[in-house]
């Protein structure tokens, strides 16, 4: 591959966003290259300087407030615009918006594998989590407060750490229940964005494998270690969640 | 309201003001109300968003002056290969780039740069979402992702190295 090739898929090589081959491409290209793999730095270094800057603007107080007023206005004044889904949520309007769009779940005709009920399990946990007022039992984001919180709470010990440097802040942590039994879950903050890590021990021998997959708009990942199983669910792209996962793996 | 922070800040990075993005929300919440009979599943963040950007886009053109440059020149042509700097000098002066200048450079960028850098590097959108997002093929999007990065490290550059 030419640098003439590789300069224009630099910036999607970056983002992962490549498929396998041509990604294995570039990487070769790049570790003979010396001005490609300074424009990939300069992506790095422009995506720190992205990282560290405060580019989000939250919503000014009472917006929420005058947002559900005026969308409940629209629907008592105009019954016949607003859709026919809408008006036979027999809840409250703003639950009914919040709670359709947030579980969206699709409707399957087939009885669901063991594994999509795990699956499905861990997003409706990620999902339940950021609805109502509990995502976390205990509140820090210190590692040393947080993993002896789990014990007598679950029967294992999940290795528990702070990834701030790498753009994952520890919130704290919580127990939660999927297939059957109680699992341990470490909450990350990426930005504005929730990460549940779901925790619990494995049944069988290690997996090195890194499984990725999406289901009703989030992403999961999930992996094993030292006889754990991990899946981390966010809304967060695929490739920011596996280096979570990375983070893990590479933890001691 | 889900997706209420999403939204706003998507709205006010396009909007570029606090009191013409709070309009746009209340305006595309509006419109999520009237058109949910159409969200067929999948994302429900990318759809909210889809609503809030194209909200953005026709509220500004009623509302502003017209002739008023919303998109700039967000240059579509090729990526000039020969063009980048890449030199070690300038990956330091970027890695240290005061955090407000940072701000102001991208608020500096044209519409189409902006959003695919917030879609991106804030929404974490995948460049198959951001295409639906935007409605344009993937490699639009892939091509003005480079482009709007070229252009914001560029700017962030003259900021940081010239002065004002």
């Amino acid at each position: 591959m030419t640098c003439e090739q590789a300069r224009p898929l630099l910036s999607a090589y970056f983002d992962r966003e490549l498929d396998v081959a041509t990604s294995l491409e570039i990487g070769r290209h790049v570790q003979a290259c010396e001005h490609c793999a300074a424009v990939l730095q300069q992506h790095d270094a422009l995506r720190a300087a992205l990282g560290a800057a405060p580019l989000v603007f939250a919503p000014p107080n009472g917006l929420e407030e005058r947002v559900r007023a005026a969308v409940r206005r629209e629907v008592r004044s105009n019954a016949p615009s607003v859709s026919s889904r809408w008006r036979w949520a027999a809840v409250p309007l703003a639950a009914a918006l919040a709670a359709a769009l947030a579980w969206s779940v699709a409707s399957s005709r087939s009885a669901p594998s063991g594994e999509q009920i795990v699956l499905a399990e861990l997003v409706s946990g990620h999902v339940r989590s950021l609805m109502a007022d509990h995502l976390v039992d205990v509140a820090t984001s210190d590692q040393h407060t947080v993993k002896p919180w789990f014990n007598g709470k679950v029967d294992f010990a999940p290795p528990v750490a702070d990834f701030a440097a790498s753009g994952f802040q520890l919130v704290g942590g919580r127990v939660d229940y999927i297939a059957g039994r109680p699992v341990a879950v470490l909450v990350y903050k990426w930005r504005q964005h929730m990460v549940n890590v779901f925790i619990w021990p494995s049944g069988g021998a290690g997996s090195q494998d890194l499984h990725s997959l999406a289901r009703e708009g989030y992403h999961l990942v999930g992996w094993e270690k030292s006889g754990l199983t991990f899946w981390a669910v966010s809304d967060l792209n695929a490739a920011d969640l596996e280096n979570l996962a990375r983070l893990f793996r590479g933890a001691a | 309201m889900p997706h209420l922070g999403a939204g706003y800040n998507l709205a006010r990075w396009l909007a570029r003001n606090d009191h013409d993005a709070n309009d746009i929300v209340q305006e595309a919440y509006l419109r999520a109300v009237r058109s949910f009979d159409r969200f067929r599943g999948g994302d429900p963040r990318a759809w909210i968003l889809t609503i809030v950007r194209n909200t953005c886009y026709s509220w500004l053109e009623k509302n502003r002056a017209p002739g008023a440059a919303l998109t700039g020149d967000a240059d579509e042509r090729a990526l000039d290969v020969a063009a980048d700097p890449a030199t070690q000098p300038e990956v330091q002066v970027l890695r240290a780039a005061d955090r407000h200048l940072v701000r102001d450079a991208l608020d500096s960028l044209p519409a189409e740069f902006r959003e695919v850098l917030v879609l991106r590097e804030l929404e974490s959108f995948s460049y198959k979402e951001i295409a639906d997002i935007i409605d344009v093929p993937l490699g639009t999007v892939m091509s003005r992702l480079a482009r709007a990065r070229a252009r914001l490290q560029e700017c962030l550059l003259q900021r940081t190295q010239g002065g004002r």
